[in-house]
Formats: C-alpha cells, sequence, structure tokens
C-alpha cells in the first residue's frame, strides 16, 4: 500500500484526495487480482452467506481469459462451476455477466468480442444447471479497464468476464 | 519543383478561360453554395507522389470600409491561411513579405509585386456589414504568372457565421487550384474523453473541422461510442449504454432529439449510414455471435446480410451503395471483406501479415483505409477494394479508426500512446502518408467521424 500510494501521489500531483483514494483502491485491486485470485483464498471474510460478498469473496466473481481468446480456459471453468453451485444454493439471485476486453483491440471488435466472453460465461452457468432466465449479459468491450499499464500484466487483469450479483441479500 | 512548374504552365495556356470566368463572375452573383465547376489552373496532385511542393500563395487580409467590417476581413483571412496550410498542399506566405498594400478591391494588383516574392496565387477580398445586419466577404483569386483573376465569388451568412464562409472561400480556392473540391465547410463528431482510464466518461462532441465551434452533444452520464454522421451530416448515429443494454440511437442535431434505432432483441453496435440516408447498417449480437444487419429508416425493415459464427462488424458501404466492406473473424482472426448490398458474394480481402479492423470506403470509392494490427503495433493503412495496393500511412502503438475528409484526399484518426494518465488523440493525414498533424481538441479525443461538406 505504501508504494501505491506513493506512486499516486507522483502520478496524480494535482488531483483530489477523493481520486488518489479511488486509484489506490484500483492499484490495491490490481495487486491483490494478479497475486491472488478471486476465489482461491480461503474463506477469511465474515460476508454473509447468499451475499454479493460472499459470492465475490469466497466464490470467485470474475475469469480471465487469454488474448483474443474467448473461449473458457480450465481455470475459468472451475470458477463458474463454483458460481453455479453457489447461483442454486441462493435460488432468488439474478446475475448480469460482464464481459470485458483489453486495449490492444479495435473498438467495435472488442466489443463483439467481449460479448462472446460474457455469453461464453452464460452458457457455462447454463449447462451446470443454472436457469438462463436468471443470467444477463452485458458487453463493454475496452471501455472500463481495472489495471491501466501498458503492457500484459495489466493486459490479462483487464480480459475479464465479471459475474455481477443482482437482487442478493444485503452484506 | 517539376510539379509547380507543370502547374504554372497550365495556368497560363488557361489564362483566356480565366480571364471569361472572370468576366462571367463580374455579372453572376454567386450565393453561398456554388455548384461545381471545371477548374481552371491543374496543380495535379499524384497521390502516389512522393513529396509534393506545397504551392506558394499570398492571402491579403480582406479589407473592410468600418473598423467591424476590417476585423472580419482579418478574421476571415487568418481562417483562410490556416486552411490551405493545414493541407500540406500550399503554403502561404508571411504577411510581413508583402510589397504592394491593397486598398482597392476593384483593382487588379501589381502583378510583379507578387511574383518578386514568389507568390504563385494571390488572394484578396473584402468583406461588408450590409444594411440587413448580413455579412458579405467578396473574394478573387488571382494567378500571378498569367496575370489574371482566375476566380472571384460573394459569400452571405450572418454575422455568426463568419467562419463557414471563410472555410468556403477555402475550398473554393483548394477546388480551383487543384482540380479536387476542398473539405474545409465540414465537421468532425467525435467522442470528448474525461477522467481516469478505469472510468472515462465520455461525451458526444461536435465541432468544426479545424477545431472551432466544439460543442458537446451529450452530458456524459452514458457511456457513448462510434458516432457517424448521415450523408445530409442533420444526424448522428452512435452507440450509448444509456439505458442498460447498449444500443445504435440516431440524434437529430437540430432539434437534439434522441431515439433508439430499430426494435432488435440484443446489443446493436458499430453503426454506419448508407450514401442515400435511407439506411443504417450495423452490427446485432446474438448470443456469442455478431452479424450485419440493414435498418431502412422509413419502413424500419431489417435485412440480414452475415449470418456466420463469427463477430462480422465495422460495416462501411461504397459510395455507389453497392457494396459494403466489413471485418469478420471468421477465418480465426480478424480480416477485412468485401460484398454485395444485399449480402451476397463475401469475399476475404485482406491478406497481410497480421490483424486487419474498422474499413472505412473512401468518398471517391478508390481505396479503403483501416486499423491493421501487427507486430505489437496499431497501424493505419489503405487498401484497393480487391484488397490490392496495400500501403502503411501511420504506425505507432496504437492508431485506431480512420474517417475519411469529404474529398477522399486527408484521414482522421485517433491516436493512444503509453501512460497510465494518457489518453487519445485525433490526427490527420494525407492518403500520401504526409502531412500528419494532430487535431486540436479541448480534451483526449476518440472515434472521430468526418462529415460531408455543409449543405
Amino acid at each position: 500500500m505504501m508504494s501505491a500510494s506513493l506512486r499516486s501521489r507522483s502520478y496524480f500531483p494535482g488531483l483530489s484526495k477523493l481520486f488518489v483514494a479511488a486509484m489506490m483502491l484500483t492499484l490495491a485491486a490490481c495487486a491483490g487480482s494478479s497475486t491472488n485470485k478471486p476465489g482461491d483464498g480461503v474463506n477469511n471474510v465474515n460476508a454473509a452467506p447468499g451475499s454479493k460478498q460472499d459470492f465475490s469473496v469466497n466464490v470467485g466473481d470474475r475469469i480471465f481469459f487469454p488474448t483474443d481468446i474467448t473461449s473458457l480456459p480450465e481455470i475459468a471453468k472451475s470458477t463458474l462451476r463454483r458460481q453455479a453451485v453457489w447461483l442454486k444454493n441462493y435460488p432468488q439471485v439474478k446475475v448480469i455477466v460482464q464481459g470485458h476486453a483489453d486495449e490492444r483491440g479495435t473498438r467495435e471488435y472488442n466489443i463483439g468480442l467481449s460479448a462472446r466472453r460474457a455469453a461464453n460465461a452464460k452458457s457455462f452457468l447454463i449447462s451446470q444447471g443454472v436457469s438462463a432466465a436468471r443470467i444477463k449479459t452485458i458487453s463493454f468491450g475496452k471501455e472500463r479497464p481495472v489495471a491501466v499499464c501498458d503492457d500484459e500484466s495489466c493486459w490479462s487483469q483487464n480480459r475479464r468476464a465479471v459475474t455481477v450479483v443482482t437482487g442478493a441479500v444485503s452484506s | 519543383m517539376n510539379l509547380l512548374m507543370k502547374g504554372c504552365q497550365e495556368m497560363q495556356k488557361r489564362s483566356w478561360l480565366g480571364r471569361n470566368l472572370a468576366l462571367f463572375f463580374a455579372t453572376l452573383l454567386v450565393l453561398v453554395v456554388q455548384e461545381p465547376r471545371p477548374a481552371l489552373a491543374q496543380l495535379e496532385i499524384d497521390i502516389t507522389q512522393g513529396t509534393i511542393e506545397p504551392m506558394p500563395v499570398a492571402i491579403y487580409d480582406f479589407i473592410g470600409k468600418t473598423e467591424e467590417a476590417s476585423q472580419f476581413g482579418r478574421d476571415i483571412t487568418t481562417v483562410i491561411n490556416a486552411d490551405l496550410e493545414r493541407s500540406g498542399l500550399f503554403q502561404p506566405l508571411e504577411k510581413e513579405a508583402f510589397i504592394e498594400k491593397i486598398t482597392k478591391f476593384n483593382k487588379a494588383p501589381r502583378f510583379g509585386d507578387w511574383r518578386i516574392i514568389n507568390a504563385q496565387a494571390l488572394v484578396t477580398g473584402r468583406a461588408t456589414i450590409q444594411k440587413d445586419g448580413r455579412l458579405k466577404a467578396e473574394f478573387r483569386l488571382w494567378d500571378v504568372l498569367a496575370q489574371k483573376q482566375i476566380a472571384g465569388v460573394q459569400f452571405f451568412a450572418s454575422t455568426e457565421n463568419w467562419r463557414r464562409i471563410a472555410h468556403q472561400i477555402s475550398d473554393t480556392i483548394y477546388q480551383q487550384l487543384t482540380g479536387e473540391k476542398g473539405y474545409f465547410d465540414s465537421s468532425i463528431v467525435f467522442i470528448d474523453e474525461t477522467g481516469p482510464k478505469t472510468n472515462r466518461v465520455k461525451r458526444l462532441t461536435i465541432m468544426d473541422q479545424d477545431g472551432y465551434n466544439v460543442r458537446n452533444l451529450t452530458r456524459g452520464d452514458a457511456l457513448v461510442l462510434t458516432p457517424r454522421f448521415n450523408p445530409a451530416a442533420s444526424e448522428v448515429a452512435y452507440m450509448s449504454y444509456a439505458d442498460g443494454e447498449p444500443r445504435v440511437y440516431l440524434l437529430n442535431l437540430e432539434t437534439r432529439q434522441r431515439e433508439l434505432i430499430g426494435k432488435f432483441p440484443g446489443m446493436t453496435f458499430s453503426p454506419r449510414f448508407s450514401p442515400d440516408g435511407q439506411k443504417i447498417i450495423m452490427s446485432l449480437q446474438n448470443g456469442a455471435n455478431a452479424n450485419l444487419y440493414t435498418l431502412d429508416l422509413k419502413s424500419l425493415a431489417k435485412t440480414r446480410l452475415t449470418s456466420t459464427a463469427a463477430i462480422d462488424t465495422g460495416p462501411s458501404f461504397s459510395p455507389d451503395g453497392r457494396r459494403i466492406t466489413f471485418e469478420s473473424d471468421r477465418g480465426g482472426s480478424q480480416q477485412i471483406y468485401v460484398m454485395n448490398a444485399d449480402g451476397s458474394d463475401q469475399q476475404r480481402i485482406s491478406f497481410g501479415k497480421g490483424r486487419y479492423s474498422t474499413p472505412v470506403w473512401s468518398p471517391r470509392g478508390d481505396w479503403i483505409a483501416f486499423t491493421k494490427l501487427t507486430q505489437g503495433q496499431f497501424v493505419i493503412g489503405v487498401m484497393r477494394a480487391d484488397g490490392s495496393g496495400e500501403r502503411i500511412l501511420s504506425v505507432g502503438f496504437h492508431n485506431e479508426g480512420p474517417t475519411w475528409s469529404p474529398n477522399g484526399r486527408v484521414i482522421m484518426f485517433f491516436r493512444e500512446v503509453r501512460g497510465e494518465t494518457s489518453g487519445p488523440a485525433l490526427w490527420s493525414i494525407d492518403l500520401t502518408g504526409r502531412n500528419e498533424r494532430k487535431v486540436k481538441t479541448p480534451n483526449f479525443a476518440s472515434d472521430p467521424a468526418w462529415s460531408p461538406l455543409n449543405k
């Protein structure tokens, strides 16, 4: 965190504390997701079962893709299997699967590419027994990166599909 | 230099015609929009030519009877200077070098005074505020070597539209001296970008082609992308996330009314108008695949043009409306295809090393501009409609999304550079690959679309 905040100051000298704080969060999140895939860790957060936090921390809300690939890697499938189990445990919950692409593609194609990532994740969840009616998808192309450096360490975090829980019990 | 000499000889050969046209103009009140007419002097522009010496031109401050009129005159002259200089085809001479002091609009200049400072052409003019409050701008274009007037035109507009008058004069000069239509009286619609990369605020924005008169068309509360003009430049089709599901919308530039286009069952994106303005072609997402559809804006009839298990997007009509170019990954990677307007005869045309994307047909029909991803770089290039003659115009870390000037001479695109706090900017480049320039915008800017010439 120390180094993140120092970096934030040097990169964003004149900006508001709020913004710097937001960037720190982003950087922290990047560091976390690159070393420690969501869902791989042990259940160490006191999240209400069936809550959004329970889902993102204890199940893992996102999967990642290699460059230009939209088919599901094995590790993505195992995350989606955990998501499906959780979703079957909480049948009142609905989800939106957000598809994303990295910045190293053209805008329109990336919209199609990330739509396909989201669609493939949705199909897999359905194949695991989750009702299609509970799953929406949305495609963001390269518009909403979570990591903004200019190399693969960031691009790999941006090529993702994030399952966002709606209508869950409050956390 | 040879090219210029050739241009000068052409001018002299045609000076008889010039004299007669001058008489013609002297008796004719030409209102704001002119019909195209044969060019007088032909600075023949060979687009395969590596370098073209810009033609030295002298543009004398338009004179005016009152201080207000003189100020308009000077301002108009400044805009003409900038337009012609930016084209890369002309070299406006420094005013400090001018010898003759021009005080009367109707008197012929002392050509020797202009020849000695190496001006090939001279522009003189007069600005007048009329009794009705409107601005009149008259100008004459002189061939210095042939010692003849080659054009004389009057333009009228309300004073707040003085920049348009200047651009129309620039277009007239450009057309007279190059034989090609100009592109200065035109607009750019683009996406204005502010805020951090992780949460960019994007606004639909329009401006004159020279970066002036910037106006935001959306407030930034919804993500908006890929705006495209209709042929009348009165509407813009674009993608918006305003209502949850991202879809293609149509914005009327006069009324600012926004409407959803068509009732499609999924996300629609990557819109473009047909050349007659009657249809919009776009991608419709269906599960994992995107296919191309046209929507007739009157009947609202939908026509499906492609049906592959692939991402078909980036469609663009040929100017005659009979062919469509688009990109597809049906063969395993992004490549450029062409097909007939009814979807028949789909053929891949890009076979170079790399991935090809965002094809856009030139308004002249002679080239397709594209983005190419190769060896970690994003480059802008052009190829013929059969895929031959590929030429790369601009190479870099990330260049994307070409759009054509109305005369098919200049390509504008956006460029991203490295850096966590960086953002995109608009750039323009000549079809020859020369004269690359940054386009002035207030913030970061992307997804430019060049309008046709204003009507």
